[in-house]
């Protein structure tokens, strides 16, 4: 058990050390996201103005652009586990004695970290576009974006065990990522996109994530309005997604340490 | 480095028996049997893909066995991994520094991961740094060291633990002549005072000389395991060689008169005698036919390996080394 805990604590205090002696990944993590959002924003406010539930576009897209910038970090906390391999401090980390499955739930809690530290940073912008913050929604939000931050990053250690090529996990991670957010809701509501794109989104659980995080800021009404996720005439209540959000987790962290533990 | 506490019998600081590994078809290491005395240099010499890293790897927890036992510590490297993995230190031939991180947080990474107490910690940390010469440059990020500060960096990681077995899996490969006679200084140092035992692979023959025994290893066997004298020794002495205008009728003049087997290449005549020194004078003053000339010399770990396997140590680099 101790080597489980110190394996944790141990993996996620370099990863974090990692991310704040690296000053250029700090500015591009955190720009990254306003970019996007002042770009779709900007584009769209004077052609959608008003959605339902007296929401703007803007107030509409800024959860999701949260939930965006916790997914895109998590799943590319994978990629230390490969660039570990490639300059040789994967052998350093693999042969202390601490648990394998500890050296995987510390990538995660690493990336739970990092994803939270750049919430707070988004969170300064929240009154600039609207969007109103109570103590409430940050107690809410710490947890949930905890939550899918860890199932995320398992998903992101899953493929970084297998990936044996910095280029390789890249590659497969674009390929997943794009689809992963342009499919999860984050632009536009899934209730009302085409059919195919509407099946597709609604087998995304990224979704409900997405979602989740939306009505922790905007409350239940846009989500009973349209704005929401149904599914088979069922509009989804926050509880509900965050099981979804944590059977998911169970699943891709249990992989994570069965893919991470299989190396030798 | 030969050890006054060779003859520390007690118990061995590594048992090995019958070790094997195959990766798919390919047998690495095929059942090497030995054993590293408490206090001892250890050196595993052999040409690259001869099974040294496999072996270290299987010692250290990385890679297990296929077949065979081992115990580092008394403890077994399979069924107690965790004590196993306390008990030794690692330099591996790449280096496995974190190089975004500063030489001291590297430091301070590790005694974490091993649950090093604050008070040992923040000691050792200042007198290993000290020793290896890098404390002035605790703060710089590893990016800035050379290979040589790296490798240094490195044994003092691998000691913050207190481990009783040190492995230094090609210590010193990719380092200049100076710097690896550095990197040995150091490790005198560090052995004088932590009674360590040191693990050694190496494909360098002088590098082998540090050690207290060798083991050949060619081809995942071990084809011998002594002191580096006696291994000397039983090449057949020192080798005298002379250079003569016709190599076979000089050769069969030494069969003859001296009952030696000499080796022909070309016009150049080789042969071992016991005490080469001694033997010259008269050999020169007796031999009837014309030399351009003679040399005696020592015999190197070369011409053990040469001698054990009919090949030299440098003509046959395979892959699979970093396995």
């Amino acid at each position: 058990m101790t080597e489980l805990v110190r394996g944790l604590w141990v993996v996620a205090y370099r990863d974090i050390l990692g991310f704040l002696s690296d000053r250029f990944r700090i500015v591009a993590s955190l720009t990254f996201p306003l970019l996007f959002l002042a770009i779709f924003g900007a584009g769209f406010s004077n052609v959608i103005g008003r959605m339902a539930g007296g929401v703007d576009i803007v107030q509409f897209m800024y959860p999701g652009i949260i939930a965006q910038a916790v997914l895109t970090t998590s799943l590319f906390s994978g990629v230390s586990i490969v660039t570990d391999r490639e300059v040789g401090f994967l052998r350093e980390v693999l042969v202390a004695p601490i648990s394998r499955t500890g050296i995987v739930l510390g990538k995660a809690a690493g990336a739970a970290m990092v994803a939270l530290v750049q919430v707070a940073v988004l969170l300064v912008v929240a009154p600039v576009v609207g969007v109103p913050l109570s103590i409430g929604t940050m107690l809410q939000l710490v947890p949930m974006v905890a939550l899918l931050s860890l199932v995320l990053s398992g998903l992101g250690i899953l493929i970084g065990s297998f990936a044996r090529s910095q280029q390789g996990f890249q590659l497969f991670m674009q390929m997943l990522v794009f689809p992963m957010v342009f499919l999860a809701g984050v632009f536009f509501p899934v209730d009302s996109v085409p059919l195919w794109m509407e099946v597709l989104s609604k087998a995304n659980p990224v979704t409900y994530g997405v979602d989740a995080i939306r009505q922790i800021f905007l409350g239940t009404a846009p989500a009973t309005a349209g704005l929401g996720v149904t599914v088979f005439d069922h509009t989804m209540s926050l509880a509900e997604e965050v099981a979804i959000v944590g059977g998911l987790g169970v699943v891709l962290m249990s992989a994570a340490v069965w893919a991470f533990r299989r190396q030798e | 480095m030969r050890s006054p506490m060779m003859t520390d019998t007690a118990s061995p600081m590594i048992e090995v028996d019958r070790l094997t590994r195959t990766f798919g078809q390919i047998e690495a290491v095929g059942g090497v049997s030995f054993e590293v005395r408490a206090g001892e240099v250890f050196g595993f010499l052999g040409p690259n893909g001869a099974g040294k890293t496999t072996t270290i790897s299987m010692l250290c927890t990385l890679v297990r066995p296929t077949s065979g036992r081992a115990q580092v510590n008394g403890f077994d490297v399979v069924h107690q991994r965790s004590d196993v993995r306390r008990s030794i230190g690692l330099v591996f031939q790449q280096s496995t520094l974190d190089e975004a991180l500063t030489a001291e947080q590297n430091m301070r990474f590790h005694a974490y991961a091993y649950g090093v107490p604050r008070e040992v910690r923040e000691r050792r940390l200042r007198e290993l740094l000290g020793l290896v010469e890098l404390w002035d440059r605790r703060k710089s990020r590893v990016r800035t060291f050379s290979g040589g500060m790296k490798r240094r960096l490195e044994i003092a990681r691998g000691l913050l633990h207190h481990p009783s077995i040190l492995f230094l899996d090609e210590p010193t490969l990719g380092l200049d002549p100076q710097t690896r006679r550095r990197v040995w200084e150091y490790l005198g140092d560090l052995r004088a005072r932590e009674r360590l035992t040191i693990f050694l692979t190496t494909h360098y023959l002088d590098e082998a000389e540090e050690a207290d025994r060798i083991a050949v290893i060619d081809s995942g066997r071990i084809a011998a395991l002594d002191t580096p004298a006696r291994l000397k020794s039983d090449v057949g002495g020192d080798l005298v060689t002379i250079a003569t205008s016709d190599g076979p009728r000089a050769a069969d003049e030494i069969r003859d008169r001296y009952g030696f087997a000499p080796a022909v290449v070309e016009d150049t005549v080789s042969f071992h005698v016991p005490a080469g020194e001694a033997f010259l004078p008269d050999f020169v003053r007796g031999f009837s036919q014309p030399m351009q000339a003679v040399g005696v010399r020592r015999p190197t770990l070369d011409d053990v390996f040469l001698h054990l396997t009919g090949r030299e140590i440098r003509d046959h680099a395979r892959d699979g080394e970093s396995r």
